[in-house]
Protein backbone atom coordinates (compact mmCIF):
# COMPACT_ATOMS: atom_id res chain seq x y z
CA UNK A 1 0.00 0.00 0.00
CA UNK A 2 2.78 2.28 0.61
CA UNK A 3 4.17 2.35 -2.44
CA UNK A 4 1.27 3.75 -3.88
CA UNK A 5 0.79 6.78 -2.12
CA UNK A 6 0.44 10.33 -3.58
CA UNK A 7 -0.89 9.98 -6.59
CA UNK A 8 -4.26 8.30 -7.86
CA UNK A 9 -5.18 5.10 -6.55
CA UNK A 10 -8.62 3.04 -6.73
CA UNK A 11 -10.26 2.43 -3.25
CA UNK A 12 -13.77 1.44 -1.87
CA UNK A 13 -14.55 4.02 0.92
CA UNK A 14 -13.60 1.38 3.77
CA UNK A 15 -10.48 0.87 2.51
CA UNK A 16 -9.82 4.99 2.25
CA UNK A 17 -10.78 5.83 5.55
CA UNK A 18 -8.25 2.56 7.08
CA UNK A 19 -5.45 4.45 4.78
CA UNK A 20 -6.71 7.55 6.15
CA UNK A 21 -6.29 6.18 9.72
CA UNK A 22 -2.75 4.43 9.15
CA UNK A 23 -1.20 7.61 7.71
CA UNK A 24 -2.49 9.42 11.11
CA UNK A 25 -1.42 6.80 13.32
CA UNK A 26 -3.75 7.26 16.24
CA UNK A 27 -3.27 6.37 19.63
CA UNK A 28 -5.95 4.19 19.94
CA UNK A 29 -8.80 2.39 17.98
CA UNK A 30 -11.36 0.45 19.65
CA UNK A 31 -13.84 -0.64 17.14
CA UNK A 32 -16.50 -3.47 16.30
CA UNK A 33 -17.29 -4.28 13.02
CA UNK A 34 -20.41 -4.09 11.95
CA UNK A 35 -21.96 -3.97 8.03
CA UNK A 36 -21.51 -1.74 6.03
CA UNK A 37 -18.12 -0.29 8.35
CA UNK A 38 -16.62 -3.43 8.88
CA UNK A 39 -13.89 -3.09 6.47
CA UNK A 40 -12.70 -0.08 8.03
CA UNK A 41 -11.77 -2.06 11.12
CA UNK A 42 -10.59 -4.97 9.65
CA UNK A 43 -8.07 -3.24 7.16
CA UNK A 44 -6.66 -1.16 9.93
CA UNK A 45 -6.41 -4.29 12.06
CA UNK A 46 -4.06 -5.56 9.39
CA UNK A 47 -2.00 -3.00 9.82
CA UNK A 48 -1.82 -2.71 13.36
CA UNK A 49 -0.90 -6.70 12.90
CA UNK A 50 1.77 -5.14 10.56
CA UNK A 51 3.59 -2.89 12.61
CA UNK A 52 2.69 -0.61 10.15
CA UNK A 53 1.11 1.85 12.97
CA UNK A 54 1.91 2.01 16.89
CA UNK A 55 -1.91 2.38 17.14
CA UNK A 56 -3.06 0.32 20.49
CA UNK A 57 -6.39 -1.85 18.73
CA UNK A 58 -9.02 -3.03 21.10
CA UNK A 59 -11.28 -5.55 20.12
CA UNK A 60 -13.87 -5.16 22.18
CA UNK A 61 -17.05 -7.23 22.54
CA UNK A 62 -19.71 -4.61 21.69
CA UNK A 63 -19.76 -1.35 19.81
CA UNK A 64 -21.23 0.54 23.79
CA UNK A 65 -17.72 -0.84 25.25
CA UNK A 66 -15.50 0.33 22.13
CA UNK A 67 -16.91 4.00 22.12
CA UNK A 68 -16.40 3.68 26.26
CA UNK A 69 -12.95 2.42 25.62
CA UNK A 70 -12.60 5.56 23.29
CA UNK A 71 -14.11 7.92 25.73
CA UNK A 72 -11.43 6.40 28.59
CA UNK A 73 -8.46 6.57 26.36
CA UNK A 74 -9.73 10.22 25.05
CA UNK A 75 -9.53 11.47 28.50
CA UNK A 76 -6.27 10.44 28.99
CA UNK A 77 -4.78 12.31 25.90
CA UNK A 78 -4.57 9.85 23.62
CA UNK A 79 -6.11 10.64 19.73
CA UNK A 80 -9.06 8.11 18.97
CA UNK A 81 -10.63 6.57 16.66
CA UNK A 82 -13.35 4.62 15.71
CA UNK A 83 -16.23 3.21 13.22
CA UNK A 84 -19.65 1.59 13.52
CA UNK A 85 -22.85 1.49 11.38
CA UNK A 86 -26.64 1.45 12.00
CA UNK A 87 -27.48 -0.29 15.37
CA UNK A 88 -23.42 -0.31 16.09
CA UNK A 89 -24.16 3.26 16.33
CA UNK A 90 -27.65 3.18 18.68
CA UNK A 91 -25.66 0.92 20.89
CA UNK A 92 -23.59 3.04 21.40
CA UNK A 93 -26.17 6.40 22.29
CA UNK A 94 -25.34 6.33 25.79
CA UNK A 95 -22.27 6.83 25.34
CA UNK A 96 -22.39 9.60 22.87
CA UNK A 97 -23.23 12.09 25.21
CA UNK A 98 -20.80 11.12 27.61
CA UNK A 99 -17.90 11.67 24.68
CA UNK A 100 -19.34 14.83 24.04
CA UNK A 101 -20.10 16.10 27.35
CA UNK A 102 -16.59 15.81 28.31
CA UNK A 103 -15.34 17.51 24.89
CA UNK A 104 -13.60 14.31 23.66
CA UNK A 105 -11.96 14.98 20.14
CA UNK A 106 -12.57 11.63 19.56
CA UNK A 107 -13.09 10.44 15.38
CA UNK A 108 -15.55 8.19 14.17
CA UNK A 109 -16.34 7.00 11.07
CA UNK A 110 -20.06 6.14 10.02
CA UNK A 111 -21.10 3.98 7.29
CA UNK A 112 -24.44 5.00 7.00
CA UNK A 113 -27.28 2.26 7.31
CA UNK A 114 -30.83 1.71 8.54
CA UNK A 115 -31.66 0.85 11.44
CA UNK A 116 -34.47 -2.28 12.65
CA UNK A 117 -36.87 -3.58 12.24
CA UNK A 118 -37.42 -4.68 9.87
CA UNK A 119 -33.21 -5.63 9.46
CA UNK A 120 -31.67 -3.99 6.52
CA UNK A 121 -28.32 -3.41 6.09
CA UNK A 122 -28.32 -0.82 3.57
CA UNK A 123 -27.52 2.65 3.16
CA UNK A 124 -29.92 5.77 4.96
CA UNK A 125 -29.25 7.99 7.27
CA UNK A 126 -31.47 6.61 9.94
CA UNK A 127 -28.55 6.13 11.82
CA UNK A 128 -26.87 9.17 12.23
CA UNK A 129 -30.21 11.42 12.34
CA UNK A 130 -30.64 9.79 15.47
CA UNK A 131 -27.65 10.76 16.57
CA UNK A 132 -28.04 14.53 15.57
CA UNK A 133 -28.67 16.02 19.11
CA UNK A 134 -25.80 14.33 21.25
CA UNK A 135 -23.51 16.53 20.43
CA UNK A 136 -21.36 15.41 17.91
CA UNK A 137 -20.21 17.30 15.12
CA UNK A 138 -21.72 15.56 11.77
CA UNK A 139 -19.84 15.70 8.69
CA UNK A 140 -21.39 14.54 5.28
CA UNK A 141 -19.53 12.64 2.33
CA UNK A 142 -20.14 13.29 -1.15
CA UNK A 143 -17.56 10.59 -2.41
CA UNK A 144 -14.49 8.28 -1.50
CA UNK A 145 -12.23 10.94 -2.00
CA UNK A 146 -13.87 13.01 0.12
CA UNK A 147 -14.38 10.36 2.81
CA UNK A 148 -10.57 9.98 2.99
CA UNK A 149 -10.38 13.83 3.21
CA UNK A 150 -12.75 14.39 5.55
CA UNK A 151 -11.60 12.01 8.26
CA UNK A 152 -8.19 13.34 7.81
CA UNK A 153 -9.59 16.79 8.20
CA UNK A 154 -11.92 15.93 11.07
CA UNK A 155 -8.59 15.44 13.16
CA UNK A 156 -8.14 18.90 13.21
CA UNK A 157 -11.57 19.79 13.54
CA UNK A 158 -12.20 17.64 16.61
CA UNK A 159 -9.40 18.40 18.63
CA UNK A 160 -9.78 21.78 18.08
CA UNK A 161 -13.22 22.67 18.72
CA UNK A 162 -12.86 20.03 21.19
CA UNK A 163 -15.76 18.31 20.40
CA UNK A 164 -16.28 14.66 18.40
CA UNK A 165 -16.60 14.01 15.17
CA UNK A 166 -18.50 11.89 12.94
CA UNK A 167 -17.63 11.19 9.29
CA UNK A 168 -20.71 9.69 7.60
CA UNK A 169 -20.33 7.76 4.14
CA UNK A 170 -23.23 6.73 2.43
CA UNK A 171 -23.35 2.40 3.28
CA UNK A 172 -22.39 0.50 0.17
CA UNK A 173 -22.96 3.84 -2.25
CA UNK A 174 -19.47 4.91 -0.66
CA UNK A 175 -17.76 2.31 1.57
CA UNK A 176 -18.08 -0.74 -0.62
CA UNK A 177 -18.05 1.32 -4.08
CA UNK A 178 -14.16 1.28 -5.89
CA UNK A 179 -13.40 4.95 -6.63
CA UNK A 180 -9.92 6.50 -8.28
CA UNK A 181 -8.55 8.82 -6.02
CA UNK A 182 -5.69 11.20 -4.60
CA UNK A 183 -3.55 10.09 -1.58
CA UNK A 184 -1.57 12.00 -0.15
CA UNK A 185 2.24 11.12 1.12
CA UNK A 186 2.27 9.55 4.82
CA UNK A 187 4.61 12.60 5.66
CA UNK A 188 2.21 15.09 4.78
CA UNK A 189 -1.02 14.07 6.48
CA UNK A 190 1.57 13.17 9.44
CA UNK A 191 2.43 17.11 9.33
CA UNK A 192 -1.28 18.31 8.97
CA UNK A 193 -2.87 16.69 11.74
CA UNK A 194 0.23 17.06 14.25
CA UNK A 195 1.12 15.61 17.12
CA UNK A 196 -2.41 14.58 19.00
CA UNK A 197 -4.58 16.81 21.65
CA UNK A 198 -2.24 18.83 22.77
CA UNK A 199 -4.80 19.67 25.75
CA UNK A 200 -6.20 16.27 26.44
CA UNK A 201 -7.40 16.05 30.07
CA UNK A 202 -4.07 13.60 30.94
CA UNK A 203 -5.73 11.38 33.15
CA UNK A 204 -2.64 9.32 33.52
CA UNK A 205 -0.18 12.14 32.96
CA UNK A 206 0.72 12.49 36.86
CA UNK A 207 0.22 15.61 38.76
CA UNK A 208 -2.88 16.00 41.01
CA UNK A 209 -5.14 13.36 40.37
CA UNK A 210 -8.64 14.14 38.75
CA UNK A 211 -11.99 13.06 38.57
CA UNK A 212 -13.62 13.24 34.81
CA UNK A 213 -17.54 13.36 34.39
CA UNK A 214 -18.69 13.99 37.98
CA UNK A 215 -22.00 13.97 39.06
CA UNK A 216 -23.69 17.54 38.59
CA UNK A 217 -26.73 18.15 40.02
CA UNK A 218 -29.54 21.10 38.96
CA UNK A 219 -26.74 23.68 40.60
CA UNK A 220 -24.59 22.96 37.97
CA UNK A 221 -25.52 20.65 34.94
CA UNK A 222 -27.40 23.40 33.02
CA UNK A 223 -24.19 25.62 32.86
CA UNK A 224 -22.18 22.15 31.76
CA UNK A 225 -25.14 22.08 29.07
CA UNK A 226 -24.54 26.04 28.21
CA UNK A 227 -20.86 25.46 27.43
CA UNK A 228 -21.39 22.44 25.44
CA UNK A 229 -24.32 24.42 23.18
CA UNK A 230 -21.67 27.87 23.25
CA UNK A 231 -18.76 24.97 21.64
CA UNK A 232 -20.86 23.82 19.16
CA UNK A 233 -21.28 27.49 17.91
CA UNK A 234 -18.06 27.90 18.48
CA UNK A 235 -17.21 24.91 15.85
CA UNK A 236 -18.52 26.94 13.05
CA UNK A 237 -14.93 28.94 12.92
CA UNK A 238 -12.82 25.76 13.64
CA UNK A 239 -14.52 23.78 10.72
CA UNK A 240 -14.22 26.78 8.28
CA UNK A 241 -10.61 27.85 9.17
CA UNK A 242 -9.46 23.84 9.51
CA UNK A 243 -11.25 23.22 6.17
CA UNK A 244 -9.24 25.91 4.42
CA UNK A 245 -5.98 25.06 5.94
CA UNK A 246 -6.66 21.44 4.58
CA UNK A 247 -7.29 22.94 0.93
CA UNK A 248 -4.05 25.17 0.96
CA UNK A 249 -2.44 21.79 2.49
CA UNK A 250 -3.57 19.20 -0.16
CA UNK A 251 -4.72 21.61 -3.52
CA UNK A 252 -8.16 20.82 -3.07
CA UNK A 253 -11.39 22.64 -3.01
CA UNK A 254 -13.75 21.25 -0.06
CA UNK A 255 -16.88 22.70 1.19
CA UNK A 256 -16.99 23.23 4.80
CA UNK A 257 -20.96 23.68 5.32
CA UNK A 258 -22.78 23.73 1.63
CA UNK A 259 -21.25 22.90 -1.80
CA UNK A 260 -23.67 25.56 -4.54
CA UNK A 261 -24.12 23.71 -8.18
CA UNK A 262 -25.90 26.11 -10.51
CA UNK A 263 -27.49 28.17 -7.62
CA UNK A 264 -26.51 31.51 -8.79
CA UNK A 265 -29.43 31.99 -10.73
CA UNK A 266 -32.01 29.11 -9.46
CA UNK A 267 -35.13 29.55 -9.33
CA UNK A 268 -35.91 26.13 -7.90
CA UNK A 269 -33.37 23.59 -5.89
CA UNK A 270 -32.45 20.38 -4.80
CA UNK A 271 -31.09 19.94 -1.47
CA UNK A 272 -29.45 17.05 0.07
CA UNK A 273 -26.29 15.38 2.04
CA UNK A 274 -24.55 12.53 0.72
CA UNK A 275 -23.52 10.31 -2.63
CA UNK A 276 -26.27 11.26 -4.16
CA UNK A 277 -25.26 14.84 -5.27
CA UNK A 278 -23.30 13.54 -8.28
CA UNK A 279 -26.69 12.30 -9.94
CA UNK A 280 -29.06 15.02 -8.86
CA UNK A 281 -26.07 17.44 -10.00
CA UNK A 282 -26.53 15.35 -13.24
CA UNK A 283 -29.78 15.86 -13.34
CA UNK A 284 -29.90 19.58 -12.80
CA UNK A 285 -27.34 20.00 -15.58
CA UNK A 286 -29.55 17.57 -17.69
CA UNK A 287 -32.61 20.23 -17.07
CA UNK A 288 -31.26 23.46 -16.97
CA UNK A 289 -32.00 24.22 -20.49
CA UNK A 290 -35.21 24.00 -19.56
CA UNK A 291 -35.43 25.31 -16.21
CA UNK A 292 -33.75 27.32 -13.85
CA UNK A 293 -32.70 24.52 -11.27
CA UNK A 294 -29.92 23.90 -9.09
CA UNK A 295 -28.64 21.89 -6.16
CA UNK A 296 -27.29 22.36 -2.88
CA UNK A 297 -25.34 20.03 -0.92
CA UNK A 298 -25.08 19.98 2.79
CA UNK A 299 -21.80 18.77 3.92
CA UNK A 300 -21.90 20.21 7.66
CA UNK A 301 -24.97 19.28 9.36
CA UNK A 302 -24.20 19.47 13.35
CA UNK A 303 -23.48 22.17 13.82
CA UNK A 304 -26.16 23.52 11.85
CA UNK A 305 -25.31 25.67 9.19
CA UNK A 306 -28.76 27.61 9.04
CA UNK A 307 -26.83 30.95 7.43
CA UNK A 308 -25.46 29.20 4.76
CA UNK A 309 -28.63 27.55 3.94
CA UNK A 310 -30.51 30.30 4.02
CA UNK A 311 -28.33 32.53 2.11
CA UNK A 312 -27.66 29.44 -0.57
CA UNK A 313 -32.06 28.95 -1.09
CA UNK A 314 -32.43 33.05 -0.62
CA UNK A 315 -34.08 33.56 -3.93
CA UNK A 316 -35.34 30.25 -4.61
CA UNK A 317 -38.90 29.95 -5.18
CA UNK A 318 -39.25 26.22 -3.97
CA UNK A 319 -37.02 23.29 -2.64
CA UNK A 320 -36.93 20.13 -2.43
CA UNK A 321 -35.12 18.64 0.54
CA UNK A 322 -33.91 14.83 -0.70
CA UNK A 323 -33.19 13.18 2.58
CA UNK A 324 -33.01 9.10 3.40
CA UNK A 325 -33.80 9.56 7.28
CA UNK A 326 -37.94 9.81 8.48
CA UNK A 327 -38.55 11.51 11.95
CA UNK A 328 -41.60 9.83 11.86
CA UNK A 329 -43.07 12.73 13.54
CA UNK A 330 -45.53 12.91 11.27
CA UNK A 331 -44.01 16.22 9.95
CA UNK A 332 -41.44 14.56 7.96
CA UNK A 333 -37.47 13.86 7.49
CA UNK A 334 -35.14 15.40 10.52
CA UNK A 335 -33.28 17.61 7.19
CA UNK A 336 -36.25 18.87 6.05
CA UNK A 337 -37.31 20.30 9.71
CA UNK A 338 -33.95 21.63 10.09
CA UNK A 339 -34.23 23.52 6.70
CA UNK A 340 -37.50 24.61 7.44
CA UNK A 341 -36.45 26.43 10.60
CA UNK A 342 -33.32 27.70 9.25
CA UNK A 343 -35.93 29.55 6.69
CA UNK A 344 -38.60 30.71 8.38
CA UNK A 345 -37.21 33.76 10.54
CA UNK A 346 -36.83 34.87 6.84
CA UNK A 347 -38.86 37.22 5.31
CA UNK A 348 -38.17 35.68 1.27
CA UNK A 349 -38.22 32.00 1.88
CA UNK A 350 -38.81 29.33 -0.43
CA UNK A 351 -41.70 26.83 -0.19
CA UNK A 352 -39.94 23.39 0.94
CA UNK A 353 -41.43 19.79 0.08
CA UNK A 354 -39.57 17.37 1.94
CA UNK A 355 -38.97 14.07 -0.13
CA UNK A 356 -37.76 10.93 1.63
CA UNK A 357 -36.20 8.84 -0.18
CA UNK A 358 -33.92 5.75 -0.58
CA UNK A 359 -34.91 4.24 2.68
CA UNK A 360 -32.83 0.82 3.31
CA UNK A 361 -30.50 1.46 0.02
CA UNK A 362 -33.83 1.68 -2.00
CA UNK A 363 -32.38 3.34 -5.79
CA UNK A 364 -33.46 6.57 -6.73
CA UNK A 365 -34.03 7.05 -10.36
CA UNK A 366 -33.09 9.68 -12.67
CA UNK A 367 -37.10 8.93 -13.62
CA UNK A 368 -37.88 9.93 -10.08
CA UNK A 369 -36.03 12.59 -9.95
CA UNK A 370 -37.26 14.22 -13.70
CA UNK A 371 -40.51 13.15 -11.84
CA UNK A 372 -40.22 15.92 -9.14
CA UNK A 373 -39.42 18.73 -11.77
CA UNK A 374 -42.58 17.74 -13.93
CA UNK A 375 -44.69 17.97 -10.87
CA UNK A 376 -43.17 19.60 -8.07
CA UNK A 377 -45.74 19.80 -6.07
CA UNK A 378 -44.95 23.19 -4.67
CA UNK A 379 -47.86 22.94 -2.58
CA UNK A 380 -46.93 19.05 -0.86
CA UNK A 381 -45.14 19.60 2.59
CA UNK A 382 -43.96 16.24 2.35
CA UNK A 383 -43.51 13.01 -0.04
CA UNK A 384 -42.08 9.71 -0.04
CA UNK A 385 -40.54 8.77 -3.08
CA UNK A 386 -40.78 5.39 -4.77
CA UNK A 387 -42.63 3.95 -2.55
CA UNK A 388 -44.88 0.69 -4.53
CA UNK A 389 -48.29 2.00 -3.75
CA UNK A 390 -51.69 1.08 -5.84
CA UNK A 391 -51.20 2.19 -9.44
CA UNK A 392 -47.76 2.16 -9.22
CA UNK A 393 -45.18 4.34 -7.64
CA UNK A 394 -44.60 7.81 -6.70
CA UNK B 1 -19.34 24.97 42.82
CA UNK B 2 -22.88 25.68 43.77
CA UNK B 3 -24.18 28.89 42.87
CA UNK B 4 -20.77 30.50 41.79
CA UNK B 5 -19.52 29.40 38.53
CA UNK B 6 -20.82 31.07 35.30
CA UNK B 7 -21.61 28.72 31.95
CA UNK B 8 -18.60 30.97 30.16
CA UNK B 9 -16.34 29.59 32.99
CA UNK B 10 -16.99 25.82 32.15
CA UNK B 11 -14.77 25.71 29.05
CA UNK B 12 -13.38 22.30 29.12
CA UNK B 13 -16.63 20.24 30.40
CA UNK B 14 -17.16 18.51 33.93
CA UNK B 15 -13.74 18.10 35.31
CA UNK B 16 -12.80 18.55 38.88
CA UNK B 17 -9.67 17.82 41.37
CA UNK B 18 -10.03 14.38 42.80
CA UNK B 19 -10.57 13.06 46.30
CA UNK B 20 -13.71 15.39 46.39
CA UNK B 21 -16.02 13.22 47.42
CA UNK B 22 -13.85 12.74 50.62
CA UNK B 23 -16.33 16.28 51.90
CA UNK B 24 -19.36 14.35 51.20
CA UNK B 25 -21.06 12.50 54.44
CA UNK B 26 -22.22 8.92 52.51
CA UNK B 27 -22.94 7.58 55.93
CA UNK B 28 -25.99 8.91 56.51
CA UNK B 29 -28.04 6.33 54.75
CA UNK B 30 -26.61 3.52 56.64
CA UNK B 31 -29.13 1.15 57.19
CA UNK B 32 -26.88 -1.12 59.58
CA UNK B 33 -23.54 -0.30 60.78
CA UNK B 34 -20.06 -2.40 61.01
CA UNK B 35 -18.86 -3.04 64.88
CA UNK B 36 -15.47 -3.62 65.27
CA UNK B 37 -14.25 -5.67 68.20
CA UNK B 38 -10.30 -4.70 68.15
CA UNK B 39 -9.69 -7.82 70.76
CA UNK B 40 -10.54 -9.82 68.72
CA UNK B 41 -9.02 -8.25 65.36
CA UNK B 42 -6.01 -9.98 63.44
CA UNK B 43 -5.12 -6.83 61.50
CA UNK B 44 -5.08 -8.91 58.75
CA UNK B 45 -6.61 -6.01 56.75
CA UNK B 46 -8.80 -7.82 54.08
CA UNK B 47 -11.77 -4.80 55.09
CA UNK B 48 -9.68 -2.75 54.30
CA UNK B 49 -9.03 -3.76 51.55
CA UNK B 50 -12.05 -4.84 50.51
CA UNK B 51 -13.81 -1.77 51.87
CA UNK B 52 -15.63 0.19 48.48
CA UNK B 53 -15.68 3.40 50.44
CA UNK B 54 -12.17 3.30 52.30
CA UNK B 55 -13.61 3.64 55.69
CA UNK B 56 -11.20 1.05 57.23
CA UNK B 57 -9.19 3.61 59.70
CA UNK B 58 -5.56 2.32 59.42
CA UNK B 59 -2.66 4.04 61.56
CA UNK B 60 0.50 2.09 61.54
CA UNK B 61 -0.07 -1.00 59.92
CA UNK B 62 -3.05 -1.72 62.17
CA UNK B 63 -7.07 -1.32 62.22
CA UNK B 64 -8.02 1.42 64.61
CA UNK B 65 -11.23 1.97 63.82
CA UNK B 66 -14.21 2.79 61.07
CA UNK B 67 -15.07 5.99 59.58
CA UNK B 68 -18.62 6.20 59.88
CA UNK B 69 -18.21 9.53 58.12
CA UNK B 70 -18.51 7.37 54.98
CA UNK B 71 -19.27 3.71 55.85
CA UNK B 72 -22.29 2.93 54.07
CA UNK B 73 -23.19 0.15 55.82
CA UNK B 74 -22.34 -2.45 52.99
CA UNK B 75 -20.97 -5.41 55.11
CA UNK B 76 -18.44 -5.91 53.24
CA UNK B 77 -15.98 -6.07 55.97
CA UNK B 78 -17.52 -7.94 58.02
CA UNK B 79 -18.00 -10.73 54.96
CA UNK B 80 -14.61 -10.85 54.58
CA UNK B 81 -13.65 -10.81 58.35
CA UNK B 82 -11.99 -14.25 58.77
CA UNK B 83 -14.08 -16.70 60.14
CA UNK B 84 -11.81 -17.31 62.97
CA UNK B 85 -11.50 -13.45 64.06
CA UNK B 86 -14.80 -12.66 63.18
CA UNK B 87 -14.14 -9.13 64.65
CA UNK B 88 -16.52 -6.93 62.61
CA UNK B 89 -20.10 -7.78 63.09
CA UNK B 90 -23.45 -5.81 61.64
CA UNK B 91 -25.64 -4.29 63.74
CA UNK B 92 -28.82 -2.23 62.40
CA UNK B 93 -28.05 1.96 62.78
CA UNK B 94 -28.94 3.36 66.02
CA UNK B 95 -29.71 -0.40 68.11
Amino acid sequence: MSAVLGRRVGLTGNDAVALAWRQIDPDVVAAYPITPSTQIVERFSQYVADGEVQTQFLAVESEHSAISACVGASAAGARVMTATSSQGLALMHEILYVASGLRLPIIMVVGNRALSSPINIHGDHSDTMGSRDAGWIQLYCRDVQDAYDRTILAVRIAERARLPVMVCLDGFTLTHSLEPIEAYPDEEVQEFVGEGPADGYALLGGGEPISVGPLALPDSYMEFRRALAAAMERAREVIAVETEAFNTRFGRALPAFVEKFEMDDAEEAFLLMGSYADMVRDAVARWRRARRVGMVRLVTFRPFPAEEVARALGRIRHVHVLERADTLSTLGGPLGIEIRAALYDRVVRPAVTDVVFGLGGRELTDGEIDGLLRAPGAGDRLRYLGVRQEGGCR
Amino acid sequence: MAGSVTWRQLDRGPVIPGGTSRGFSTGDWRQEAPILDLDRCVHCMLCWLYCPDSSILVAGGRVVGIDYEHCKGCGICAAVCPPRASAIRMEAEGA
